[in-house]
């Protein structure tokens, strides 16, 4: 039994990593933009792509390419926000959440255009070396998105806490006027902090496509796990979103072992709808007002 | 050093100040008194860079700052303390006095931090506790060291009494006569009529739009209009 349950709760850790590395950026900036960010999946997708033509056509190691597809997808964030959404929302945060919703539909549709709806897949040399766990044996690839997605928590936690922007981040958070009159851009830190939400993003695809493959749809099946995520660990919560990143990866694990490979997702919906019925602010959030 | 001439600033089809002029000199303590609604936080947001006024010019030292982004008017020294102090409540009192130093006098944070924690003793013992727990007169000692941290040279005070206690006013009043006195200039925004008046060295009552009345705190104590409007005597 324990031969069964430990390997499923180690891979279901791995990917609750990566669900979690999603949810940090989702939740940093509805956090402090205080929208919901409907193209955060889209990105992904993007990302994954980029992940992919970078090793299919140049042969560059997606670790590697973290160091190109990182900061490509920091600057597009940074672009997105100051220059397109920003923009079209004309300043009314009601406005903001249907441009991301049409930011979204048209990177998918022009991903559809271009690339078609074929499932594309990477096969690396590594994919299969095992790393040996107690009674489990886990990919490599799998191992090191988890430790990779703990040390971008990591990093994350030390820029929010640490630096000067992390500080211009949180005050912007929750009292803009306040920060305008110590002389903090607004307009720039919310570009910055979807910037580094959408970094979150592509870091996440750099660790998933080894294991994982790419269509112009798969997008949504993570930002959904990923708004559960958020919900679950409260809105705006780092802590909330690595912990209950993690744990819906262990529930899909394990519902996938009891019920069946396909139905791993159910748990995390349940797990969704237990939280919403029983504790509307999430496991880390502060109690609605 | 600052010089309003004849602004004009408003809200959609509202026209809330109607041709605004006044003057404060090198580290003088300029009172600007008007009831509720006058538009006093609208002068203080144009004087910042908050709104654009719809006419007429603000000049700090004789630079021209009409229509500057808030950032630009804290980098040329002027800093705006609001109303409801609106300090950051989920971020610690220390971080919170950093950020004040977030565009100017970074080089001197360490020092600066040192001398809030020597003028607020208060909060010397509540560095490391959320802004947000702070008590009401607590919040307005940071938000006013928050704003010393940047060394204006101009410190605009909206409403700082607003919501203390009897006794935590009197101590405010004295903390914006203490702080003058190092040399910076003060515009001071407040209904608080008597109080204000000893501390300032001129002052303009705000009625409908414009200065109804303005002069030196003396005369203005003694014009029989402001006796009636204002203290009801
Ligand atoms: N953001 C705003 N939008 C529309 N009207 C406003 C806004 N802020 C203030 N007002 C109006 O402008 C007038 C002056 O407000 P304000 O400058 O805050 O007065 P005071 O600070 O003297 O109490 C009031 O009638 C107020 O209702
Ligand atoms: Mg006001």
């Amino acid at each position: 039994m324990w031969s069964l349950v430990l390997p499923a709760i180690l891979g279901g850790l791995t990917t609750g990593a990566i669900y979690a590395l999603v949810a940090l950026g989702l939740t940093l900036i509805y956090g402090v933009l205080h929208i919901i960010n409907f193209a955060h999946g889209s990105l992904l997708m993007l990302a994954l792509y980029g992940v992919y033509f970078l090793y299919a056509i140049l042969g560059i190691d997606p670790y590697l390419a973290l160091l190109i597809v990182v900061p490509v997808f920091f600057v597009l964030g940074y672009v997105l926000q100051r220059g397109v959404i920003s923009v079209f929302s004309l300043g009314k945060e009601q406005n903001v959440l249907l441009v991301t919703l049409a930011l979204a539909i048209i990177i998918d549709n022009l991903a559809l255009y271009f690339w078609t709806s074929d499932t594309r897949t990477i096969s690396l040399p590594y994919a299969y070396t095992m790393v040996e766990i107690g009674p489990a044996f886990i990919p490599l690839p799998r191992v090191i998105a988890f430790v990779a997605a703990l040390v971008a928590a990591v990093i994350l936690w030390l820029i929010m806490s640490r630096t000067r922007l992390g500080k211009a981040i949180r005050a912007v958070a929750i009292e803009k006027r306040g920060a305008e009159l110590v002389g903090i851009d607004v307009d720039h830190t919310y570009a910055m902090c979807f910037g580094i939400g959408t970094a979150c993003v592509a870091a996440a695809a750099c660790l998933l496509l080894p294991t994982f493959y790419v269509t112009p749809q798969v997008g949504y099946a993570f930002v959904l796990v990923a708004f559960t995520t958020v919900v679950l660990g409260g809105m705006g919560s780092f802590m909330g979103a690595l912990v209950s990143g993690l744990l819906l990866g262990v529930i899909e694990a394990l519902c996938g072992l009891f019920l069946g490979e396909s139905l791993g997702q159910i748990g995390i919906f349940l797990a969704f709808i237990l939280i919403l019925l029983f504790r509307p602010s999430g496991l880390f959030g502060r109690r609605a007002a | 050093m600052l010089e309003v001439n004849g602004i004009k600033a408003g809200y959609g089809p509202v026209n809330v100040l109607q041709g605004i002029s006044m003057t404060i000199g090198d580290g003088e303590i300029v009172a600007v008194l008007g009831s509720n609604g006058v538009g006093k936080s609208t002068l203080n947001n144009v004087i910042s860079g908050i709104i654009k006024p719809r006419e007429g010019t603000v000049r700090f030292d004789t630079v021209d700052i009409t229509g500057a982004s808030p950032r630009a008017v804290v980098d040329a020294g002027i800093l705006q303390v609001p109303e409801g102090r609106r300090i950051f409540p989920n971020l610690s009192v220390k971080e919170n006095l950093e950020l004040g130093a977030y565009r100017r006098a970074r080089e001197r944070m360490a020092v600066n931090f040192e001398r809030m924690c020597t003028i607020f003793p208060r909060l010397r013992e509540r560095l490391g506790q959320l802004a947000g727990t702070l008590s009401g007169g607590e919040q307005q000692m940071l938000a006013i060291g928050r704003g010393l941290m940047a060394e204006p040279r101009l410190l605009i005070l909206d409403e700082p009494s607003l919501g203390l206690s009897p006794l935590m006013v009197e101590e405010m009043f004295n903390l914006v006569q203490r702080i003058s006195q190092e040399g910076l200039a003060i515009l001071l925004v407040e209904q608080n009529v008597v109080q204000s008046l000893a501390i300032a060295s001129r002052a303009y009552v705000l009625e409908q739009g414009r200065f109804a009345l303005e002069g030196p705190s003396g005369d203005m104590l003694a014009d029989p209009r402001l006796r009636k409007t204002y203290l009801g005597l």
